[in-house]
C-alpha cells in the first residue's frame, strides 16, 4: 500500500474518531474532576452497565434546593469516565430544577442519533461542556457509557429528595 | 512476509466469503477478528438457505407431499453429516437445539428432573470451572438452587490454565456431574478433557463438555473424548445462527426425561398422558430450525472439504504468530496462556490502562473488528482483577496480514490515548 494512501486514510479516520473523542473528553478522562467519594452526602447509589461492566458509585449532597456536592468512584471507558467528570462540573452549585433540565437535555442529546451535533448546537446554553458528547450519540454501543453517571445522579438525587421529604436522615 | 507451511491458502478460501470482500467506514477493508463471537459464512452456506426456501420449503416429518419429503431428507441428511463430523456412535445421538446455551440448559434441566441414578438430589455436587461461559454457569446455578445441590468449581492458574491441584477433592463421590468448557472463549485455553473424564467416571459422575469453541476449530471425536454430553453451536462454525447441537450418549438420552414438550417429540397423546418419541425426536419439540440445520450441514461439508486437521494447524500457526507479535507491543498483557501449547485461536489482552471499549472503538475506526468486554465470562475478569479485555480471535480465513493490521491498529490506539 502506498504511504500517501495510508496517510490519507489515517487523517480521515482520526477526524471521524475525534467527533466522538473530543479533546475535552480526553482531557476529562485523563484528569477527572470531583472524583473520589466525599462526605457529607445525602444519598449514595451504585450503578452498573451490565453489557460492558462499567461501574459507578455516586454520592449527592443537597443544601436546601441546591446540589452542594457530587462525588463518585468509577471504573470504565473514557466516555463513561469523562461523562461523570463533566456532569459533576456542570451540576454542582445548580438548583435541583436547573440540574434536572441539564440531565434531561443530555439524555435527549444521547437519543438524537445522527442529529447530535445540530441538537448540541441548539442547546449549547444548557449543555455547556457536555456538548462535547454530541458525537457519541451516533454510536448506539457507547450511549450507555455516556449516560451511566447521569442516570446514577438522577437516581441518587431522587433518593436524597425522598429522604428529605420523609424526614429520614440518609 | 510470513511463510509457514501450516497456513491454508487463504486467498482462495476468502473468495468464498462475500462479507470478507466488503469495506467498512468508507474504504477500509474489513479485518474480522471476532470469530469466537460468530464466524462468517461461505457462499455455499448462504446458497443452501436460499435454495431450501426457493425449492424445498416444507415442515419436516409431517405430510406426504414431495416438498415435505425433500425437506425431511435434507434435514435428516444434515444430522448424518453432523454425526459423522463429530464421530458420533449413532445419528440418533445428535439432537438439534437453538444454540449451545439451549443444549446446556437441556442437560442441566433433565438431570435435575431425572430419577436415580442420574437425577441430581439435594446435597449432590455439580462441578464447573471459573473459566466457563455464562451459558455453562447459570443453568447449573438454576438447577443447584432449585434442588438444593451444591455448585463447586475449578479455579484458574495465573497462566490461565485450569487449576487441577485439587481435582481429586473437587470431583468426589458426591459429584453428580462435571460440566466443563473444552476451549475457553476468553482465555483460549484447551482444557485436559481426558484427565477430567477419567476422574469423573471414577466416581460415577457424568461429564458435559461445552465444545462451542472447539467443534469449529479442532477435529472433534466425541467417542475419543469420552464425555457423556457435548454441546456446540452452528454460527461459530461457518453456519447460521439459530441452530446448536447436543450430542449425548444414546443410553443416557434414552433414559433421561424429555426437556421441552410439544409436537414431534411424542409417540401417542391422550388427554391424560403422553408417551414420547424415540431419539433424537424426543428432544426436538416443535418445528425445528430446518433451513438452519440444512445450512449447518453445508458448513460441515465446507469444513470437511478443507480438513479439520488443516484448519487446526492453520489456526495454530496464526496464533503462534499473533502471540509473538502481541507480546512485542509495549504495555500489552495477555490474559490467558502466553504460549501456544494447548491453546485455541482466541487471544484476550489488556493494553496499559486503556479501557477495552476505547481500544475496540479505535480499532473499529480502522476497520478491525474485535470483541471487547467480559465475553460472557465475567468470573474470569474478576479472577484477573480487570474489568474487561480486548479479544482477537481467528479462523480458517484469518491471515498473518490481519495480525499485522491489528498490531498497527494497537499502535494507533496508544497514540490516540497518549500512552
Amino acid at each position: 500500500m502506498a504511504a500517501e494512501h495510508r496517510e490519507g486514510r489515517e487523517v480521515s479516520t482520526e477526524m471521524q474518531l475525534e467527533s466522538m473523542y473530543q479533546e475535552i473528553i480526553l482531557d476529562h478522562y485523563r484528569h477527572p474532576h470531583h472524583k473520589g467519594l466525599r462526605e457529607p452526602f445525602a444519598s449514595q447509589v451504585h450503578h452498573v452497565n451490565p453489557t460492558c461492566g462499567d461501574e459507578v458509585t455516586m454520592r449527592v449532597d443537597l443544601k436546601g434546593d441546591v446540589i452542594s456536592d457530587i462525588s463518585y468512584e468509577s471504573q470504565g471507558c473514557s466516555i463513561s469516565q469523562a461523562s461523570a467528570s463533566v456532569m459533576a462540573d456542570l451540576l454542582i452549585g445548580k438548583s435541583v430544577e436547573q440540574a434536572r433540565e441539564v440531565q434531561e437535555t443530555f439524555l435527549r442529546l444521547m437519543q438524537s442519533k445522527l442529529d447530535g451535533p445540530e441538537f448540541a448546537e441548539e442547546h449549547e446554553e444548557v449543555l455547556e461542556d457536555a456538548v462535547a458528547f454530541a458525537g457519541v450519540a451516533k454510536y448506539p454501543g457507547r450511549v450507555k457509557c455516556a449516560l451511566l453517571s447521569w442516570m446514577a445522579w438522577k437516581d441518587a438525587t431522587a433518593q436524597a429528595l425522598d429522604d428529605t421529604e420523609s424526614g429520614v436522615k440518609a | 512476509m510470513v511463510v509457514n507451511s501450516q497456513f491454508l491458502d487463504t486467498d482462495a478460501i476468502r473468495k468464498d466469503f462475500p462479507i470478507l470482500q466488503r469495506t467498512v467506514h468508507g474504504d477500509k477493508p474489513l479485518v474480522y477478528l471476532d470469530n469466537a463471537a460468530t464466524s462468517q459464512s461461505p457462499q455455499q452456506v448462504i446458497d443452501s438457505i436460499v435454495e431450501y426456501y426457493s425449492l424445498h420449503n416444507a415442515n419436516v416429518h409431517r405430510g406426504i407431499h414431495v416438498l415435505a419429503e425433500e425437506a425431511t431428507a435434507l434435514y435428516e441428511g444434515a444430522r448424518d453429516k453432523v454425526a459423522a463430523f463429530i464421530n458420533a456412535g449413532a445419528r440418533e445421538e445428535v439432537v438439534f437445539t437453538k444454540n449451545s446455551s439451549e443444549a446446556l440448559n437441556l442437560v442441566a434441566n433433565v438431570l435435575g428432573w431425572a430419577e436415580a441414578p442420574y437425577g441430581i438430589r439435594p446435597g449432590d455436587e455439580i462441578v464447573i470451572s471459573e473459566m466457563e461461559h455464562h451459558s455453562n454457569i447459570v443453568p447449573w446455578q438454576l438447577t443447584a438452587e432449585r434442588i438444593g445441590a451444591k455448585l463447586r468449581w475449578f479455579g484458574i492458574t495465573d497462566e490461565g490454565r485450569l487449576d487441577l491441584s485439587n481435582v481429586n477433592e473437587l470431583i468426589n463421590e458426591r459429584t453428580k456431574v462435571v460440566s466443563l468448557v473444552h476451549v475457553s472463549n476468553i482465555l483460549g485455553t484447551v482444557n485436559p478433557v481426558e484427565t477430567i473424564v477419567k476422574r469423573a467416571h471414577e466416581v460415577g459422575a457424568l461429564v458435559v463438555l461445552d465444545a462451542s469453541q472447539s467443534a469449529p476449530h479442532l477435529p472433534l471425536d466425541v467417542q475419543a473424548l469420552g464425555a457423556d454430553f457435548v454441546a456446540f453451536t452452528g454460527h461459530k462454525m461457518l453456519g447460521p445462527t439459530g441452530v446448536g447441537v447436543l450430542w449425548g450418549r444414546r443410553d443416557l438420552l434414552e433414559e433421561l426425561p424429555p426437556f421441552l414438550g410439544g409436537g414431534e417429540m411424542i409417540q401417542t397423546v391422550t388427554m391424560e398422558k403422553s408417551t414420547y418419541a424415540g431419539l433424537p425426536h424426543k428432544y426436538e419439540a416443535g418445528t425445528p430450525p430446518i433451513s438452519e440445520v440444512i445450512a449447518l450441514g453445508t458448513a460441515v461439508d465446507y469444513l470437511n472439504g478443507i480438513g479439520m486437521d488443516k484448519v487446526a494447524a492453520h489456526e495454530h500457526a496464526i496464533t503462534e504468530y499473533a502471540l509473538g507479535r502481541l507480546q512485542d507491543v509495549e504495555g500489552l498483557r495477555i490474559i490467558g496462556p502466553a504460549t501456544n501449547e494447548d491453546r485455541g485461536a482466541a487471544i484476550s489482552f489488556v493494553l496499559g490502562d486503556i479501557h477495552p471499549h476505547d481500544v475496540g472503538q479505535v480499532l473499529d475506526e480502522h476497520g478491525i473488528a474485535v470483541r471487547v468486554g467480559h465475553h460472557c465470562a465475567r468470573p474470569v475478569c474478576v479472577r484477573f482483577g480487570i474489568p474487561a479485555t480486548t479479544r482477537a480471535s481467528f479462523y480458517l480465513y484469518s491471515t498473518p496480514a490481519e495480525v499485522d493490521a491489528l498490531i498497527v491498529g494497537l499502535d494507533q490506539v496508544k497514540r490516540f490515548f497518549g500512552v
